[in-house]
């Protein structure tokens, strides 16, 4: 035993010092790069992105404090209470600051979750008004196709027997349904800027995704499901529309692009795709 | 309460053949370093895969060594991102912290001579090994390794090889081996569960267990609850492949315009069945080791566990919590956006016993007298990456922010640091902590501490800035990368990652040498080289084939009461009599 008290006295501060100031080191170059915003998603162009950008800082702000004072407590307690050959404080705990700190994280945590609730709630409790431009979203290995109803607003029937993208055909339009006639089918995404937009979110084959990071907006494709979302985009720009679900192998290259034109612009796009499809 | 292992003198012979003694042996602590041995060797591989995944990440042009045709293409990057979760989550994370330690370490800590069914836990190591054998098998099988990732979603991974490479014959053999293990697993959580209810020695209660055994114990139940649903799930999965059923697929499928002889089946089920075990299973991965840096924290602080009552039963309610809350990982799925929402404030909460541990562990180190073993290093570390891992989780709790976050390289940084290198934090402690009771010898001091620097900061400078990456919408999964002008800008963190992560892979060599040298080469131990209280240090190192060489111990005490005022030596055994104790009391 004599021999094995002696192993186990450490003796060098070197590895309590190097520990504690690494944690440190870390702790510090972590809240530099989220204070200086050095990496930071794109701008976004919609007020609910706006309000899940909130909620996002709010969230950084509670666990940033909980990380710095944690990871700084950790680091103090390193090098304060190196063996040192001191008495140790003898506890076996405290119930007070247990209840402390669960009541703590409690309200500190539940108060976060629930402030959440209305970045989430605004966009997918409400459907979408009335008014809303209608555009179907289909996905398949490895292509978004954009369908819009034309000037009669009616979509018409889909017959998956009849797909065949080599022929022109990739969403399957049933050739027998005259709703379907004046169907536009595009492969990237166009839409009037401060007009509600309703996309119906489908898919032919695998699961795939619609992900704007503008938009803070991210939906599922699944095949069997129509899952409808809606925006609000208020500022006009190029976006690009990406798939974040695993879907094969060209799921790294399955992209298209988000186009945010004027009302005048979107309805000139509407004539002349209509006009040539 | 303690009957088998206490009435009964049986004599324990060990088997003298070398199959018997080494290879099929029945003894918990040959089957717990078989296991370790297995794991061992699933993570070198699984290091492997992710050095090739990030080296192409970075090079995506270059050649490579063990890829097919030299350079990689997006469907070998796809195969490797599968493999390489499947082998860590499940032969490393799963086996190595429950199968390896707690096989070896459960039964001696609560005192009994084996495991409650001897030959039922030789049976969950060998069909987990053939499990292994299947997995590398869907490597070389036609086709290649599956694409659809660790997830395996439908129907990706429902309709065979019309959806991509791999998805043949490769994922049928990842579906047969996630089914294997998933019934070996149920075979081993059985039997640490009845181990532990009846083969406790006279006075170890519930709550003078060492938080070791509850963590094995707790993930035990998980396991016993989550494995039957994958299990499920896989038969169900593997029937749509073969045997024309749709469980997971609907009516009109159309791949590269075929329509698919399929109706009435749903993708979400899956989803559901896998996320069912899968968030347990992140807590099947970290409650062994949450169990190891409390034991190791106090043992080398020489305090007892601040709040010891408090961290019993946090480890309770992570993993009653972690059934509630499979549907985080579905927000964005098409799941009802009401669920989603009470899927959230479930999460949350299970941020309260995760804080409750964390504080607890640095209250164990406040006012105490710390110790800079190597196992404490690692127990140390595994605090700091918990915390840095684990408060991410906030921000992905949330579905809102999940809008934007969800499918980046937020997510991975996340599950990496909190399940992965935390977890692997914990396999380290218990490695450097345990060895000397294994094997008799201790592991090298210098090499442990060189091993844990590069390890602790190499973890740090491969995971923080995936984050950043994850933040500016860097999606996941992406074979590659620099398509787009902002991923492009994110380039830079990738090379930096990858250098990092080349440095902390060939930092793991030093932990192989340090392992097999200390082998032959290591001091030797003795009963006790840590002075620590627990039952295992009062047997010889390595124990005898029945743990205690005839004489079972009894408990008159906690687990942990070191530097008890009042008493000349700062540890107190658990099984030391009152009388015993009494002699040790300082005149």
């Amino acid at each position: 035993m004599r021999l094995s008290d002696r192993n186990n006295r450490s003796g060098s501060a070197a590895t309590p010092a190097l520990l504690a100031t690494f944690i440190v080191i870390m702790v510090v170059l972590t809240v530099y790069v989220f204070a200086k915003n050095l990496y930071s998603p794109p701008a976004t162009i919609t007020s609910v992105g706006a309000a899940v950008d909130h909620q996002y800082f709010l969230t950084l702000c509670v666990t940033g404090t909980v990380f710095i004072l944690s990871q700084l407590g950790l680091a103090y307690a390193i090098w304060r209470f190196r063996d040192r050959g001191q008495t140790v404080h003898f506890t076996r705990g405290n119930n007070t600051l247990e209840m402390i700190w669960t009541t703590a994280t409690i309200i500190l945590f539940l108060g976060l979750g629930l402030l959440g609730r209305k970045a989430w709630a605004e966009v997918r409790f409400t459907p979408a008004e009335t008014n809303a431009v209608q555009v179907e979203v289909t996905t398949n290995q490895f292509v978004f196709n954009f369908r819009y109803p034309g000037p009669d607003g009616k979509f018409g029937k889909l017959d998956p027997k009849q797909v065949s993208a080599s022929t022109g055909n990739p969403l399957g339009l049933d050739q027998n349904d005259p709703a379907g006639k004046d169907d536009i089918v595009m492969p990237t995404l166009t839409v009037p800027v401060d007009h509600q937009v309703e996309l119906l979110i489908r898919s032919q084959d695998v699961i795939h995704n619609f992900y704007v990071r503008e938009l803070r907006l991210q939906q599922d494709a699944v095949p069997g499901m129509i899952i409808p979302i809606h925006f609000t985009a208020n500022q006009t720009g190029h976006y690009e529309i990406v798939c974040t679900q695993l879907c094969g192998l060209g799921h790294y290259r399955m992209r298209s692009f988000l186009d945010v034109v004027s009302e005048a612009d979107y309805q000139n796009f509407l004539k002349q795709q209509g006009a040539s499809q | 309460m303690s009957s088998h292992a206490h009435t009964g003198h049986a004599v324990v012979v060990e088997p003298s053949g070398f199959l018997r003694k080494y290879i099929f042996s029945v003894d918990h602590k040959v089957i717990g370093i078989q296991y370790f041995l297995l794991a061992l060797t699933a993570v070198c591989i699984g290091i492997v895969l992710s050095l090739l995944m990030r080296f192409h990440l970075v090079y995506p042009g270059a050649h490579l060594p063990f890829v097919s045709g030299g350079i990689m293409t997006p469907e070998q990057y796809l195969a490797l991102l599968t493999m390489h979760g499947t082998i860590m989550v499940f032969f490393v994370l799963t086996t190595a912290p429950q199968g390896g330690f707690g096989n070896y370490f459960l039964p001696i800590q609560i005192g009994a001579p084996d495991m409650a069914f001897p030959r039922l836990n030789m049976l969950s190591f060998w069909v987990t090994f053939l499990a292994f054998v299947a997995i590398l098998a869907a490597f070389v099988v036609p086709g290649g390794a599956p694409i659809s990732g660790w997830t395996g979603y439908t129907p990706l991974s429902g309709m065979g090889e019309v959806t991509g490479p791999g998805e043949g014959m490769g994922q049928t053999m990842w579906i047969i081996s996630i089914s294997l293990f998933c019934l070996a697993s149920l075979l081993g959580a059985l039997n640490f569960i009845a181990t532990t209810i009846d083969l406790r020695a006279p006075g170890m209660t519930l709550f003078r267990m060492p938080l070791t055994v509850w963590g094995w114990f707790v993930t035990a139940i998980l396991g016993l609850l989550a494995f039957g649903i994958l299990l499920a799930g896989g038969i169900l999965l593997l029937l749509d492949r073969s045997a024309g059923t749709s469980f997971f697929l609907p009516a009109g499928l159309v791949v590269n315009d075929q329509l698919q002889p399929h109706s009435g089946g749903s993708p979400l089920l899956w989803q559901h069945l896998f996320w069912f075990f899968g968030h347990p299973e992140v807590y099947i991965a970290i409650l062994p080791g949450m169990g190891v840096a409390s034991h190791v924290l106090s043992s080398f602080a020489r305090k007892p566990v601040y709040g010891y009552r408090a961290m019993a039963m946090a480890i309770c309610a992570i993993g009653f919590l972690g059934f509630m809350v499979w549907g985080h990982h579905m927000f964005l799925s098409g799941m009802s956006p009401y669920s989603g929402f009470a899927f959230s404030v479930l999460t949350m909460s299970i941020g309260v016993p995760s804080a409750i541990k964390t504080f607890n562990w640095i209250g164990t180190l406040w006012g105490g007298k710390i110790q800079f073993k190597s196992p404490m290093l690692f127990a140390l570390g595994f605090v700091s990456l918990f915390v840095s891992g684990g408060l991410s989780g906030l921000f992905l709790a949330q579905p809102a922010v999940d809008n934007m976050l969800h499918a980046t390289y937020y997510v991975v940084a996340h599950f990496h640091l909190v399940m992965g290198v935390a977890a692997i934090f914990g396999i380290f402690a218990a490695t450097y902590f345990w060895f000397p009771k294994m094997f008799g010898r201790v592991m090298s001091e210098p090499l442990g501490k060189l091993h844990f620097w590069f390890t602790f900061v190499g973890a740090y400078c491969i995971f923080m800035p995936m984050h950043f990456v994850g933040i500016a919408g860097g999606i996941r999964r992406y074979a590659d990368s620099t398509g787009t002008t902002y991923a492009a800008a994110l380039q830079p963190l990738h090379v930096f990652m990858t250098y990092a992560a080349f440095l902390t892979g060939a930092a793991q060599l030093i932990f192989l040498f340090n392992f097999f040298w200390s082998l032959k080469r290591g001091a030797v131990a003795g009963k006790n080289p840590w002075n620590a209280t627990t039952l295992e240090w009062i047997t010889d190192s390595p124990p005898p084939i029945d743990n205690f060489g005839g004489s079972y111990p009894s408990v008159y005490r906690g687990p942990y009461e070191f530097s008890v005022p009042g008493y000349r030596q700062d540890f107190i055994g658990q099984n030391l009599t009152p009388e015993e104790a009494a002699l040790l009391k300082a005149r």
